[in-house]
């Protein structure tokens, strides 16, 4: 980042064209990038009976953005994404059940990186196919881990999970009660206001860039020189990781882990968030968790049968009015409201 | 006669029993001004992905600079020096004009795999990217996504990637290819002005652009190399008339030799 310290030339060099500006001021922060951070905070304060809910919706956002890093960025076609989720829930609950390890902040980051691991195993074969093909091996790469957490029930209780997991407490002093879920809320927004900044830097980079021009077009990438696969895999690694803390940090949480961490269900749940709230584009992990676990919510209360169904109907508007999600449609109406005021 | 950029020797491939490229013997020199031409299905654009390591060859070699590059990926001839651009765009339709020039000067120059600093701190790729778009009039679009452009411009932004690479060997692929002929200059103004030293080979179907741009034609037929020579020559060459140029007259060849 020398480059602010260059000496300046005098003469109005092309980063002066205002056509720069989409990409040198994209980084910048804007000011309604605060609010979800002021909103979950005040949420602490405004809902504290409804704390575990709140930390439910985090998770979800933090899951979503890991799934938005693969699909939304690298365009990594994946619906088996819960194998990330499972592996760190799975290896912090064992980790705490069998006492071996239960500090929470290392437990995430040994779960992050035993996600990642089997990400970097199963993309290392996963990520030489696309589409359809990949479809397929993303769902029974989580399908034989489900299936492996199910027989192993000596080590993993099977179907049944590890029940009344110890936690430790947060810096040592903030401890997990299982009644009121303040350190589960507050220790859950920490962990996901840093994986935030972490992705936010990376699809900001270079290296998210040339994700998205994977994205784009794999095969002018190829064209271009660029190391396609070892980028694809890196960031399914990352992704894989950030999972891993959702799962984790969903262990610890709730002081259990089962196989539903792990199931088709939570891969497709998130698949639906994300799309839900528009994909390729930071926050749209956090509109769709929103929308949908209120929605859940809601629903629930409301038609306790078949509140699927509601969220059916939503999904199937979003698919054909508004295919980039929630915050795609808010884009096209922005411009459309643009257009109409600069043409007179 | 300057020295060889990029040479093949035999070069062949077979896709099963099709001989879709026949021990052809090619040099390409120093700052040329190349075009192949031959009819549809002749293996230009296979003898073209041989170059650039898309397909591999049944036999022969392929020589960079004297140095053997057959068993060479496909990335690392990009960095030796080989740039293409394709017949159809293949561009990042989503992204804007100069983020698809970012991409691919980030990649030459190393940056693509920074993960820390942002995109739009590299002034570096920036500048150089700006400075490519400002050479070919792309730089009033710099901030509009691709997808929004008319073909014309799609057409240069595909030529202002392969530049970003900053090659030595220059593959063009139809580079005037479905643009409407109004638009045509634009395309053919920009090959004119690439930079001298860049060695050039282009596939054209248009015999009015090959007689413009060209110092050098080679003519394919059936996968073999057909004739070679100088524009005059292969104009003069009564079997290029018969097989490829038709009987048709001069200001007639574009149009004929599409049909």
């Amino acid at each position: 980042m020398n480059d602010a310290l260059l000496p300046a030339t005098g003469v109005a060099g092309p980063s002066e064209n205002p056509g720069v500006h989409g990409l040198t001021r994209r980084h910048h922060l804007r000011w309604w990038e605060a609010l979800p951070w002021i909103l979950a905070i005040a949420y602490y304060f405004a809902f504290p009976d409804y704390l575990s809910f709140g930390a439910d919706l985090l998770i979800s956002i933090l899951f979503a953005l890991s799934l938005d890093l693969a699909l939304g960025y690298a365009g990594i076609v994946t619906l088996g994404h819960a194998a990330f989720f499972g592996t760190g829930a799975y290896t912090v609950g064992m980790l705490a059940y069998y006492g071996v390890w239960n500090e929470p902040i290392t437990a995430l980051i040994l779960g992050a990186t035993a996600a990642a691991a089997v990400g970097l195993l199963s993309g290392l074969v996963l990520l030489r196919t696309t589409g359809l093909t990949l479809l397929m091996l993303t769902l029974s790469t989580m399908a034989l881990l489900e299936q492996a957490a199910n027989m192993a029930h000596a080590v993993t209780g099977g179907f049944d999970g590890l029940p009344s997991l110890t936690i430790g407490p947060v810096f040592g002093l903030f401890e997990f009660n299982p009644l009121y879920y303040d350190t589960q809320y507050l220790f859950s927004l920490g962990v996901l206001f840093v994986c935030f900044v972490f992705m936010r830097t990376l699809v900001y980079s270079p290296f998210g860039e040339s994700l998205t021009g994977i994205r784009e077009n794999v095969l002018r990438m190829h064209a271009v020189g660029a190391p396609v696969r070892r980028r694809l895999i890196v960031c399914y690694c990352i992704s894989a990781a950030l999972a891993g803390i959702a799962g984790g940090l969903w262990a610890q949480d709730n002081a259990y882990v089962n196989l539903s961490a792990l199931g088709l269900d939570r891969a497709a749940t998130v698949l639906i968030i994300l799309i839900l709230g528009g994909y390729g584009r930071l926050y749209g992990a956090f509109i769709g968790a929103v929308v949908y676990l209120a929605l859940e919510h809601f629903l629930a209360q409301v038609y306790p049968t078949a509140w699927q169904l509601g969220l059916g109907l939503l999904l199937v508007a979003v698919a054909l009015f508004a295919r980039n999600g929630i915050l795609g449609l808010g884009d096209t109406l922005w411009r459309r409201f643009q257009a109409r005021r600069a043409a007179p | 006669m300057s020295e060889v950029r990029l040479e093949t020797q035999a070069l062949t491939r077979h896709f099963g029993a099709l001989m879709a490229v026949q021990e052809i013997d090619f040099k390409l020199t120093a700052g040329a001004r190349h075009a192949l031409i031959g009819p549809n299905g002749a293996g230009k654009t296979t003898f073209i992905n041989l170059l650039t390591g898309v397909l591999s060859p049944t036999g022969g070699r392929v020589l960079l600079a004297g140095n053997d590059i057959t068993a060479t990926a496909q990335a690392e001839r990009v960095k030796r020096g080989i740039a293409r651009t394709f017949q159809i765009n293949r561009l990042f339709r989503g992204l804007s004009v100069l983020e698809n020039v970012y991409i691919s000067v980030a990649e030459r120059i190393g940056a693509a795999s920074g993960m820390l600093a942002p995109a739009g701190r590299r002034r570096d790729v920036i500048d150089e990217a700006m400075a490519l778009l400002d050479m070919l009039k792309l730089s009033g679009d710099a901030r509009r996504r691709v997808s929004e452009l008319p073909y014309g411009r799609q057409r240069l932004i595909e030529l202002a990637i392969a530049l970003g690479l900053k090659p030595a060997v220059l593959l063009l692929d139809e580079p005037a290819a479905g643009v409407p002929s109004a638009e045509n200059h634009i395309i053919l103004d920009a090959i004119e002005r690439l930079p001298a030293e860049i060695a050039v080979l282009i596939i054209e179907h248009d015999m009015d652009v090959v007689f413009r741009f060209a110092e050098r034609v080679t003519v394919m037929v059936g996968g073999a190399i057909f004739a070679e020579g100088t524009p005059r020559e292969i104009e003069a060459n009564p079997e290029v008339r018969a097989v490829y140029l038709g009987e048709a007259t001069p200001g007639e060849r574009g149009r004929a030799a599409h049909v």
